[in-house]
């Protein structure tokens, strides 16, 4: 079992074009670390100056955002599904 | 003739060539669009804006469209009214009511989605589509309809019953998401990632955005090219407010305004959604996001992408915020159409709850000419009333009657 990080079109030059990648459960820190590792540059397009996630980038675990749950200490589960957006607007 | 040079993050700065993309590659910021002034300056007057037509296409020099008007159900040129009962009543000075009930769907976001579709058929789409709290399903559908566009509409199922059916009315797909208006965005931020679909406030958000600026211009024409001194603005995304402000500026820029314009800019929100002003009140620079609860559906974006501009406009204007409650809403929805003869939905009970609380805090000060946004119809939000008004007195259809409900000596008085 595994986790799976739905990839942003912004960001798939990073994964190969892939619009998932699957990857090993833990905490979230984790699992971006590892997706770093897979595919090189992540870290550094997610990641502001103070190691904090950018403040336009929006991240769900199983479809909640992350800021409503442990932020990155939040545990992905095996079969969880990650879901990396950008913020935005409408009305 | 656009005068569009690039699009431009506005938290990096990178710089992308025109396109149907709406965030920074690099750091996610979302793109805006970044105009050749001095060329504007060359070609704009108020003599050329004043031979245009009655709508924003009057104002085609500032906005990012190569074919003016594309797509056009004639967004714009809505009444700028004086409003002098409500000045009155709650011990203002000059207050004016800039009423955009009056477009062709009855909000602003005829404003933004005209631009928004006349810029997609451009870039060649077929379908139109949008992840709305109601006012924007109505504009994208209606807009669609009339393009000839196919249309794909999200919305909160849990929207009223009015804003629903006055966008199915066009016939295009209304996709109900079991949601809140945060959930539907997310899904359409992926699914415009799969679909080469036009969803105005995703993929052509860019553009979108700036149709908001054309309620400054309107303004500032409609007091005789002069900026207000102060103007209160409800706050969902954060966008509306924040181009606003651009709107002013940018009229300064290219000449229009003589002086140079200092306009205090003020945020409106419903209590049960309030990211914004929360950050506001509490003097933080960190927005929460919230779960929405308000009667305020339009308005309820817990997670506003374009929060952190709107803070930022509000603060370097030395503006303010409330956050107001339902009943505080409903009450401003009365009061406005008494004192005014406006109906507005209950994002413009938000905005002169708004405008109440900050003249009453006085941050609003008398000595201020106040414009006022009222963004939607009355029409729209029509439960947010239900119950509080109705028939003032139910009789026979008799003289008799009348005259028993009625003292004749008090009516000819």
């Amino acid at each position: 079992m595994s986790v799976t990080v739905r990839i942003p079109t912004q960001l798939r030059e990073l994964s190969g074009g892939a619009a998932e990648v699957a990857l090993v459960s833990g905490s979230l820190a984790d699992v971006l670390a590892a997706l770093d590792a897979a595919h090189p540059g992540f870290q550094g397009r997610l990641f502001g100056d103070d190691s904090e996630l950018r403040r336009f980038v929006n991240v769900f675990v199983a479809d909640e955002d992350i800021r409503f749950l442990d932020g990155l200490a939040t545990e992905v589960a095996d079969g969880t599904t990650v879901s990396i957006v950008p913020a935005v607007a409408g009305g | 003739m656009t005068h569009v040079q690039a699009l431009r993050c506005r938290e990096c700065g990178r710089e992308y060539d025109v396109a149907p993309i709406f965030t920074c590659e690099w750091c996610f910021g979302p793109l805006e669009v970044a105009y050749d002034y001095d060329a504007i300056r060359a070609s704009i007057s108020r003599e050329k804006i004043a031979a245009g037509p009655l709508s924003i296409w009057r104002y085609s020099d500032l906005l990012p469209v190569d074919r003016n008007p594309a797509v056009d159900l004639g967004a714009g040129f809505t009444p700028l009214v004086r409003a002098d009962r409500l000045a009155a009543e709650l011990g203002l000075g000059e207050v004016w009511i800039k009423n955009d009930t009056t477009n062709p769907t009855n909000s602003f976001k005829d404003r933004v989605t005209a631009v928004a579709l006349s810029k997609a058929l451009e870039f060649g789409f077929k379908v139109a589509a949008c992840a709305s709290t109601g006012n924007l399903a109505n504009a994208v559908a209606a807009h669609a309809a009339h393009a000839g566009l196919r249309s794909f509409v999200f919305v909160p199922a849990n929207l009223e019953q009015g804003k629903i059916v006055t966008t199915a009315v066009y016939g295009g797909n209304v996709v109900a998401i079991d949601g809140n208006y945060d959930d539907v965005n997310r899904l359409c931020a992926e699914l415009s990632g799969t679909y080469p679909w036009a969803f105005v406030n995703v993929n052509i958000r860019t553009f979108y955005a700036e149709g908001s600026k054309t309620l400054a211009y309107e303004t500032a024409e409609q007091l005789g090219w002069e900026a207000p001194d102060h103007v209160v603005v409800p706050v969902a995304s954060g966008s509306l407010l924040t181009k606003i402000r651009k709107g002013f500026d940018e009229l300064y820029k290219v000449g229009l305004l003589d002086d140079e314009p200092h306009v205090r800019v003020s945020g409106a929100q419903a209590l049960g959604c309030s990211p914004v002003a929360a950050a506001w009140l509490g003097e933080s620079d960190t927005i929460k996001p919230v779960k929405p609860a308000t009667i305020a559906k339009s308005l309820a974006i817990g997670n506003p992408a374009d929060g952190y501009f709107a803070l930022d406009a509000v603060r370097n204007s030395t503006g303010g915020f409330a956050a107001v409650t339902d009943d505080e809403i409903v009450d401003a929805i009365r009061l406005l159409a008494r004192t005014e003869g406006i109906f507005a939905e209950t994002a413009g009970g938000v905005t002169v709850a708004t405008l109440a609380k900050l003249a009453a805090q006085g941050v609003i000060r008398k000595d201020e000419r106040v414009v006022v946004y009222i963004t939607g119809h009355g029409l729209k939000t029509l439960d947010a009333v239900v119950g509080q008004v109705g028939p003032t007195t139910t009789i026979s259809p008799t003289i008799d009657a009348f005259h028993a409900a009625f003292d004749p000596e008090d009516l000819l008085a």
